[in-house]
């Protein structure tokens, strides 16, 4: 192809900026994606690939929305208001969220909306953690040098969910991720995806086994 | 000597005198119009007689240069320019045409002329000079002041005014003899008034569309000029004047797709020639109708500078004027212009004017355009300061409306900062010195003071005692200095931000300790680069933190290159340093193997960290 050509394929193909996610009008599963430096990512990243290949999952990546973390209120509760189940897939950081998830939490969950009188808006939806931790598992104990457990480290964002009428599943974990080799990766991702199908599906844990469960790695047909 | 090196001593000649006159006369502050003028006397029979009888052939050729102009005054005549300015195109131009006519009339018919050629000469004496106007008022930086608006308004009128006056005097002709000699068949006229108009219409779009894909620049040149003297010659050729069919050309192509490239391609033609026009007046002053008669020309040239400024004076203040604006207008259009040369040279023709009449005449109307600028430098130099610095705060119309925020330059950086401001429920006053543009705000319900930001009694009407912040957005540099010089010494506890043009203006404003220096581009040229970088496949998270980190560097080396910037070598030296640094942090920032960045999972992998 000579250089005029390839200019004009060029042209034709012309990149287009993203826009913010589109509210979908059927599906039930929404995966708010927070990872700061996803292009650095080893787990997240094929993790979200994965996920986006799941019919009727809707990926919506926060840092790529919100650079400058000017989170976008309506179009976030509009989202919202559009899926059954809302999956927080992010790297575990300093023993919680990435910054940007908190901001999220703090500008969209508002009273009166998400909790408070008439805050009825996210009553018996389900909120899901997905993430991957540096430490092995057995770091998180009171024998281990993490000290807590992850439930334990997670009782904010818990009792966040509980306040807004909404149901807190198990978080669904990735142990170690920083010591695993590509096929241990691509393993997570399809157990990752057999959790999002389902969740599409409706399927959830049974509530009083779950109550006290720790965290998921394999999901298991109730 | 040949006719071919005649020629070029001759344009050298010329050039000469601009180029040796006309710097000067710039530096002296009298304008390049007098420069012209006293280059062509000096080249002149009477001084060095450098062109001997060749000057009336250049004045002839010259006229062109007014032909030229006369085609770019139709080109510029929007119809909605027209319609925006019609209440002082029609009133304050129509009674100083009128009312200067009528004065200049009477007096010449107390010198002793007929009432024709009185009218006549009335009607020719009220005609300004654009080129002088114009010049002067955009050398003054008068040309957006309310004298400077009215002034062009009435030049407009002029302007319009000649066509009526083209077709006016040879019935006038008629009426003193015999008549119909030199005056067009009417039939012919009509005819080469409808080809202009036609050709105009149907015939140059094609023409030009033709040339223009032809892909040849001089070639659009080449058409360009062609029309003009196309339309020259026809108006020639039927007795009209080539001004009024160069007009008419030119309004007939206001509309057109090609009107910026025609007024791009005449615009050095008539520059060069309009020099050479006046050159070649300043050569053809007769001193010896002068001498001969030095208390008739001289008297005559007094009587008619101070009969139409002081008309336009009137008039001015009759409109609701200013004292000083008033003045501005009267001594910017007191001169008779080149139109004048003009329509002395048809009604000499016609046989309206005798000779005697017209020769010295003609003197003063060289002599009035070589004293417009003066009149203008005196005015400027000795009346105005004086009235500027009594007058009281009357002319402006600034009220103390409690603001929190002042903003000066309602354009187009002000009016996006005080949207905000006035979105969020603060209270604003807004002020700036361009009638044009408070106008159309007010028509948009906003309510934009008039008045010079610069001004101390000024800033304090509008209560810069109380604001809070003064939010300096006029897009002139040096003005913005002053605004922040004045109010940084009598306000100190009024916070300053302001707009800067670009970096040097920027460096000088933090140098004065401003609040906060706004280059124009910086904030949008960031974000197209921050979207070049997410359309080259950069996450927009990692693309955002750059273009924020450039700033931030950007900031620091701009406010450190402040600090020194009247050591010129060491400003260089490290403004080379800065970029070199500012360079090294984008490539670290960049590249993913520097444990640059908070979320290098990398560096954790490898170190033995606790946290994991
Ligand atoms: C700023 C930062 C804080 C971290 N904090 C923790 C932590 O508290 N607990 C932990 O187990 N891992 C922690 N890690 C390790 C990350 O969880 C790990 O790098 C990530 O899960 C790998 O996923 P990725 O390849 O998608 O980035 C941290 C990493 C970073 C960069």
């Amino acid at each position: 192809m000579g250089s005029a050509d390839h200019q004009r394929a060029h042209l034709t193909s012309r990149p287009k900026l993203p826009s913010r996610t589109d509210v979908p009008s059927d599906a039930r599963v929404l995966v708010l994606l927070a990872h700061p430096a996803l292009h650095r990512s080893r787990v997240n990243g094929p993790l979200a690939r994965a996920a986006r290949a799941v019919p009727g999952v809707t990926v919506h990546d926060l840092y790529e929305s919100y650079p400058d973390h000017d989170v976008d209120v309506p179009h976030e509760q509009a989202l919202l208001l559009a899926h059954d189940v809302v999956v927080l897939q992010h790297p575990f950081y300093w023993y919680s969220t990435p910054s940007l998830v908190k901001e999220w939490i703090d500008q969209v969950l508002l009273f009166g909306w998400a909790y408070g009188p008439n805050g009825n808006a996210l009553m018996g939806k389900t909120w899901i953690h997905a993430f991957s931790t540096g430490g092995p598992a057995e770091a998180y104990g009171p024998e281990g040098h993490n000290r807590f457990t992850l439930r334990q480290l997670l009782a904010p964002l818990e009792q966040t969910a509980k306040l807004c009428g909404m149901r807190f599943l198990p978080p669904f974990a990735i142990h170690g991720s920083l010591r695993l080799d590509t096929a241990a990766i691509a393993e997570a991702a399809s157990r990752y995806q057999a959790l999002l199908t389902a969740l599409r599906e409706g399927l959830r844990p049974r509530d009083d086994s779950h109550e006290r469960t720790e965290v998921v790695t394999h999901w298991e047909a109730p | 000597m040949s006719e071919g090196e005649k020629i070029f001593t001759h344009a050298l000649v010329y050039l000469g005198a601009a180029l040796v006159v006309v710097p000067v006369a710039r530096r002296l502050g009298l304008g390049s119009v007098l420069g012209y003028l006293v280059g062509g006397v000096l080249i002149g029979p009477y001084v060095l007689d450098l062109v001997g009888d060749a000057g009336t052939d250049v004045l002839h050729f010259a006229e062109f240069g007014v032909v030229m102009m006369i085609f770019l005054v139709g080109l510029e005549l929007e119809p909605e320019r027209l319609w925006r300015l019609r209440g002082t195109l029609l009133g304050l131009g129509g009674a100083q045409v009128g009312g200067s006519a009528v004065a200049v009339g009477s007096l010449a018919m107390v010198a002793g002329l007929p009432p024709i050629q009185a009218a006549t000469v009335g009607l020719i004496a009220a005609m300004s000079s654009t080129a002088i106007a114009v010049q002067q008022l955009s050398e003054k930086g008068w040309m957006k002041s309310d004298a400077g608006q009215r002034a062009f308004a009435v030049l407009l009128f002029q302007d319009l005014a000649v066509i009526p006056m083209l077709a006016l005097f040879p019935w006038m002709a008629g009426a003193t003899e015999d008549g119909g000699h030199g005056s067009a068949h009417p039939l012919a006229t009509l005819g080469a008034v409808a080809a202009v108009v036609v050709l105009g219409r149907l015939g140059v779009p094609p023409l030009m569309r033709a040339v223009a894909s032809s892909g040849l620049r001089e070639l659009f040149t080449a058409a360009a000029l062609a029309l003009v003297i196309g339309v020259t010659v026809l108006m020639g050729l039927v007795g009209l004047s080539p001004a009024l069919g160069a007009f008419l050309a030119g309004v007939v192509l206001a509309n057109s797709e090609y009107r910026h490239e025609l007024e791009s391609d005449i615009e050095p033609f008539k520059g060069l020639l309009l020099g050479l026009f006046f050159l070649s007046v300043g050569a053809g002053i007769d001193f010896a109708a002068v001498a001969a008669n030095p208390f008739a020309v001289f008297g005559a040239l007094v009587a008619v500078l101070a009969v139409k400024g002081l008309v336009l004076f009137g008039l001015g203040r009759a409109a609701g004027m200013a004292r000083d604006q008033a003045l501005i207008l009267g001594v910017s259009l007191a001169q008779v212009g080149e139109f004048a040369f003009l329509l002395l040279g048809f009604t000499s023709a016609l046989g309206l004017l005798p000779a005697a009449v017209v020769a010295p005449l003609m003197a003063v109307t060289a002599l009035s355009m070589a004293a417009g600028p003066l009149l203008v430098t005196v005015a400027e130099r000795w009346i105005l300061p004086r009235w500027v610095a009594t007058r009281t705060t009357r002319e402006h119309d600034v009220e103390d409306e409690g603001a929190q925020v002042i903003v000066a330059g309602y354009g187009r950086f002000g009016q996006i900062a005080a949207r905000l401001l006035r979105a969020t429920g603060h209270r604003v006053t807004l002020l700036d010195v361009d009638n044009e543009q408070i106008e159309i705000m007010k028509r948009f319900g906003a309510r934009v003071f008039y008045g010079d930001a610069g001004r101390l009694d000024l800033l304090r009407a509008a209560g810069a005692e109380r604001a809070r912040v003064l939010l300096v957005a006029v897009d002139d540099p040096a003005k913005a200095l002053e605004i922040v010089r004045v109010a940084r010494t009598h306000f100190p506890d009024l916070a300053l931000l302001v707009r800067a043009r670009g970096r040097v203006d920027a460096m000088e404003l933090v140098a004065t300790g401003v609040e906060g220096a706004y280059r124009e581009t910086m904030d949008s040229a960031l974000r197209a680069g921050t979207d070049a970088l997410r359309l080259l496949g950069m996450p927009a998270h990692q693309a955002e933190r750059m273009a924020r980190t450039f700033r931030r560097h950007d900031e620091r080396a701009m406010r450190d290159l402040a600090a020194l910037r009247h050591d010129t070598g060491a400003l260089q030296a490290t403004a080379r340093e800065r970029i070199r640094l500012l360079e090294q942090v984008l490539a670290d920032d960049a590249s993913t193997t520097v444990p640059d960045d908070g979320w290098d999972a990398d560096a954790i992998r490898t170190g033995q960290n606790r946290i994991t």
